[in-house]
């Protein structure tokens, strides 16, 4: 494993509030130490002067499409967009084939992980059997084999009873619930966000209630039950707004959002663009400020990309015909610098925050999200000034659907760190 | 770039007017006994129907052969599409067989418009689901100019499912560009209320006599309630609440016209006295469909 001396970043931890320009020691894996003028015999050296030296990012919303759609992504190609977008770990949503329902599934996706992965996987089971909604999957054996959370994402429990159960059974196991929250009547068909713009497209609508009636659902029966529940990609105002509300309660209610659904509205969309249709959709400029609202009174505790990778050839199609679902891991620190850094709506820490304290705490990963001596040496490594242009084509993804192609960035990655190895580095 | 006709949405003003004219330049010709140009000798125009349709297909058709131009017609149905071929694939093996304009009518909204982007050729788009149908509107806009000459200034009140119809979207586009005063009317269902916001001069009315008051031109669009997935609205009552009957007439100004984008639905969505009365000028739609195609064709192609 070795040693790496970072020397001379400004160390930031939102876990302790760590907050000074200092040099952090990695050996055998581990933070060995974080100081002014730390040397080591023998230390491959990083230097880090202007750059941010933070907690290994989290993000707890990635579809890494294996086993079943290894032509849209493996666990090895995912993991190196992760690496390559600065995440030393990242979570992944149950919807393969088979579906990762069964402790099966589970051990292999962490053990295909522990081989060809460059970052830290860890699995999130189905809430039901093969996510039909009908039958609860096995959480516990699951739990058991290494999963942080159960969710149905993308095929939402509609029946209230079923997920109430879910939650019943989560909590037993110390799981989180996360729902993709979508009235799967009310958004049938649906192609983009209701509005002006889909009325002027002709195509058919996604209203923001489909999403609200749920989480007001799933609200009531986390107060219910006691359980722990999570939003997924929350991207409707009065979403938000009721996640504020369940938090003043004292309910254990979560949320995150994406950083499409914080940098972009309905009206931004290029025409009949697949790549700008996703799930929820990307709604109205007054659900943006919304969403952004929310991140900074803390309503949003996480950002997560939902990065969902499809190959062209399901993508270039009529608009709708293409499934749902965007790539996200290597824009996300662009669009969070550029978009809510840069604009001042937040502080670095903030942001640091929202990709590490935020989903450690969700998911209770013990050891994670933090930057403190003795603790696993996952480093992410920015630069909030770096300018760089995204080329989808270079993409360390099997896909290409990304909107953001060609746009330039201030505000990126340089290096991730995972147990102590370099495992990416900006060129 | 492609300069093909997409929609009327992108279209200014003065452009529709060049095509309004040259389409009137046409309509004699229609009553000749010889009827061929050789305007467009030597061109070769592919009619791509991925949604069945007679009168538009018929209609460009006969506008690229009035104009010396040759064209095929190929319907979905009976072609590489029904054995799984992609659009853009489709698309792509015509392209090579060098047409010089593709007319293009699809079910799914903006197939025109993303094709548009990948294809050198100019695309006419004849119905792209439920977004645009622009000769449609252009032809309804020459047919109002033959009875009224203008559109400035004119109240016209356009009746049935907006939400799914594509006329009804190229329609309020051109007509709100010519400073038309635009009354939609429908069932709530039916009828957004984003669209009260899609361009200037817009108005929306559930009720059918408030939207017929005084007007100058009625366009009922037809209502397929039976082929939606879900029920926007009870079948049984939709003529007593929207059908245009002859007593709605009276409310309109005295010389109202009657339009239909075709096919009507008798006893559906407008009452079979209407359909054949004095004030319906349905078939002068058809008519001028072919002149206004000609129009068309020939900007893009020559």
């Amino acid at each position: 494993m070795g040693k790496l001396l970072i020397k001379n970043g400004r160390v930031m931890d939102p876990a302790s509030g760590f907050d000074r320009t200092a040099d952090v020691l990695l050996v055998d894996g581990r933070v060995a130490g974080i100081g002014a003028n730390l040397s080591s015999a023998g230390v491959v050296q990083f230097d880090a002067s202007g750059m941010i030296v933070a907690p290994g990012f989290i993000d707890m919303h990635v579809h890494l499409r294996d086993p079943g759609f290894e032509h849209a992504e493996t666990i090895e190609s995912g993991s190196r967009a992760a690496a390559a977008g600065g995440f030393t770990s990242i979570c992944c949503m149950p919807n393969t084939n088979p579906v990762n329902d069964s402790a099966t599934v589970t051990s292999y996706i962490v053990e295909r992980a522990r081989l060809r992965a460059v970052v830290n996987v860890f699995p999130i089971g189905a809430i039901t059997k093969g996510s039909a909604g009908e039958e609860l999957a096995a959480i516990g054996s699951m739990k058991a084999a290494g999963v942080v959370a159960i969710s149905d994402d993308g095929r939402p429990v509609m029946n209230a009873r079923v997920m109430r159960r879910a939650m019943e059974t989560a909590s037993a196991f110390d799981l989180p619930v996360i729902d993709h929250c979508e009235d799967l009547h009310l958004s049938a068909g649906g192609d983009m966000h209701e509005g002006l713009e889909s009325v002027k497209l002709g195509l058919r609508g996604i209203p923001s209630c489909s999403e609200d009636v749920m989480v007001a659902r799933d609200i009531l029966l986390a107060e219910v039950t006691g359980a722990r529940f999570h939003v997924a990609h929350i991207s409707a105002r009065n979403s938000v707004a009721m996640v504020a509300f369940a938090k003043a309660r004292g309910l254990k209610v979560t949320c995150e959002s994406t950083p499409h659904h914080f940098a972009i509205a309905d009206a931004d969309m290029l025409p009949y663009d697949s790549n700008y249709k996703m799930k929820p959709p990307l709604r109205s400029k007054e659900d943006v400020h919304a969403v952004v609202d929310g991140i900074v009174s803390g309503a949003i505790d996480v950002l997560a990309t939902d990065h969902a990778p499809h190959p062209g050839s399901e993508k270039m199609q009529e608009f709708e015909k293409c499934p749902f679902g965007i790539t996200g891991l290597e824009t996300a620190i662009g669009l969070t610098t550029d978009e809510l850094v840069h604009t001042g709506r937040i502080s670095l820490m903030k942001m640091i925050a929202l990709y590490t304290t935020g989903p450690a705490n969700v998911l209770q990963l013990k050891d994670r999200g933090a930057l403190a001596v003795g603790g696993i040496a996952d480093v992410t490594i920015f630069d909030p000034d770096r300018k760089w242009t995204y080329d989808v084509n270079r993409s360390h993804s099997k896909s290409r659907n990304s909107p953001f192609d060609g746009r330039q960035f201030r505000g990126g990655a340089v290096a991730t760190i995972v147990n102590g190895s370099i495992v990416w580095q900006a060129e | 770039m492609n300069q093909g006709l997409l929609g009327i949405q992108g279209l200014e003003r003065p452009e529709i007017e060049v095509i309004l004219d040259r389409a009137k330049y046409f309509q004699p010709l229609q009553n000749e006994s010889f009827k061929r140009l050789d305007t467009l000798r030597g061109k070769m125009v592919v009619n791509l129907f991925f949604e069945a349709s007679t009168r538009t297909r018929i209609s460009f058709e006969i506008a690229a052969k009035r104009l010396g131009a040759d064209s095929v017609s190929i319907t979905a149905s009976g072609s590489s599409v029904s054995k799984g071929e992609s659009l853009v694939d489709t698309l792509n093996t015509l392209a090579a067989m060098r047409p010089d304009a593709i007319v293009m009518r699809h079910g799914a909204s903006g197939a025109p418009h993303f094709l548009s982007r990948y294809l050198p050729t100019p695309i006419v788009n004849a119905g792209d689901g439920t977004h645009e149908h622009p000769t449609q509107a252009l032809l309804d806009a020459r047919t109002i100019l033959d009875r009224r000459g203008r559109l400035d200034g004119l109240r016209v009140a356009i009746i049935g499912d907006i939400a799914h119809s594509r006329v009804a979207r190229s329609n309020i586009h051109l007509l709100s560009k010519f400073g038309v005063e635009i009354v939609l009317c429908g069932p709530p269902s039916l009828l957004p209320r984003e669209l009260a916001e899609i361009a200037p001069g817009v108005t929306l009315e559930h009720n059918i006599r408030e939207a017929i008051r005084d007007a100058d031109v009625i366009m009922m669009l037809r209502v397929q309630l039976e082929r939606q997935h879900e029920t926007s609205y009870p079948v049984g009552e939709y003529f007593r609440f929207y059908g245009l009957r002859l007593e709605h007439l009276e409310l309109a100004r005295p010389d109202v016209i009657v339009m239909h984008p075709g096919p009507i639905n008798r006893g559906r969505e407008i009452s079979s006295d209407v359909a054949d009365s004095q004030r319906s000028v349905i078939l002068n739609q058809v008519e001028n469909g072919i002149s206004v195609r000609m129009a068309v064709l020939e900007k893009i192609l020559q």
